[in-house]
């Protein structure tokens, strides 16, 4: 049971933002921007940065369900099993390992990110703004994990709802609830 | 916040909700929420910008805000605060440290589910601020002198309001 009176049968974040709409707008937005708008890395990329820093934040819901998007972007889910079990080995490209390492630091805390990690990525041709959204990715899913997690909100464990919800988050993105 | 102006709407529009919006937390308890997760993610920055701001609500009081980072139980706070605070640093730490026993504590010095929400988030957002403003190695001059002015402005204006001097007009938010 959630820890405060947050609406019925609403998995996950969409709970707390049924619970506070002035809050859920700005949330939603962010999302949309760093996951699904136009940008040099692909959705598919952005939304394995947001299930890796789910997964090692141990967040049932945010990594199932942005699991679930990245598996609808990318058109399987067996990359996002690798990505979130050891992403050094998985099919992807150098420059994304790059950025997920430095999502990584992040999870952890800001500091841990060196000059070394940026360069690395640089040298594998990682751009300013590629960083810049790693880094605010990470930073966005240490927001909205905590919060899932924070308010005990409902996580069901059913895969098939997962799966339509990641098809809707790949096809329409995060501005709008998708159930 | 200058680099990706988009995204700074979404960012600023967040933190104004939360901190200065309309509430049955003052702005000055709320800036203390945040000033106090900063602290614990030990963000140079944000824990003293925000506690700057957090003391312009709270009539100068400088020496409360240095109290809440050291040692909260024992400041000159309500005992909802209190445990409003105990929430948000386990929401630091990780949202699933929160218990039900924690809750309960927090309604019983009668906190509302508004303000238990509004806890858990100003806590997980400040895991995202600092986060962002570290991860980037942003330029964080050092002394409180610095942040006072900066502080006073944004308690008597907001964040949306102060955001118009570093973002172009077209982006800034509504």
């Amino acid at each position: 049971m959630a820890h405060i009176g947050l609406p019925e049968r609403l998995p996950g974040i969409s709970g707390g933002f049924a619970f506070r709409p002035e809050t859920a707008a700005p949330m939603r937005e962010l999302a949309h921007i760093l996951l699904h708008e136009p940008g040099s890395l692909s959705p598919g990329e952005r939304e394995l940065i947001a299930t890796y820093v789910s997964s090692e934040n141990d967040c049932y819901f945010c990594q199932t369900s942005h699991g679930a998007a990245a598996a609808a972007h990318l058109g399987g889910d067996a990359v996002v099993k690798q990505v979130k079990a050891d992403f050094q080995n998985a099919p992807i490209t150098p420059k994304l390992k790059a950025l997920l390492s430095i999502a990584g630091k992040v999870r952890r805390g800001g500091k841990n990110v060196t000059g070394e990690d940026v360069a690395s990525a640089r040298n594998l041709g990682a751009t300013d703004l590629e960083i810049h959204d790693t880094v605010l990715i990470a930073a966005a899913f240490c927001m909205y994990n905590r919060y899932v997690d924070g308010l005990g909100t409902w996580q069901p464990h059913d895969q098939t709802m997962y799966a339509e919800m990641g098809k809707h988050l790949a096809e329409h993105g995060y501005l709008k609830p998708s159930r | 916040m200058a680099f990706r102006p988009e995204t700074a709407k979404p960012l600023n529009e967040l933190v104004e909700v939360l901190l200065c919006g309309p509430h049955t937390l003052s702005p000055g308890e709320r800036e203390l929420i945040a000033t106090y997760v900063s602290s614990l993610n030990d963000c140079y920055y944000c824990q003293t910008i925000h506690g700057a701001i957090a003391a312009a609500h709270l009539n100068g009081d400088e020496d409360l805000v240095k109290r809440v980072k050291a040692d909260f139980q024992h400041a000159n706070i309500s005992g909802k605060l209190k445990a409003l605070l105990l929430i948000a640093a386990k929401v630091q730490k990780g949202g699933k440290n929160v218990t039900g026993e924690d809750i309960a504590r927090a309604r019983s010095e009668g906190a509302t589910d508004f303000e238990i929400h509004d806890t858990v988030l100003i806590a997980a957002a400040f895991c995202m601020y600092n986060r962002y403003v570290d991860g980037l190695g942003t330029t964080q001059p050092r002394g409180e002198a610095l942040y006072r002015e900066r502080g006073k402005q944004v308690a008597r204006e907001g964040y949306i309001s102060v955001s118009k001097t570093y973002l172009p007009a077209e982006t800034a938010a509504r």
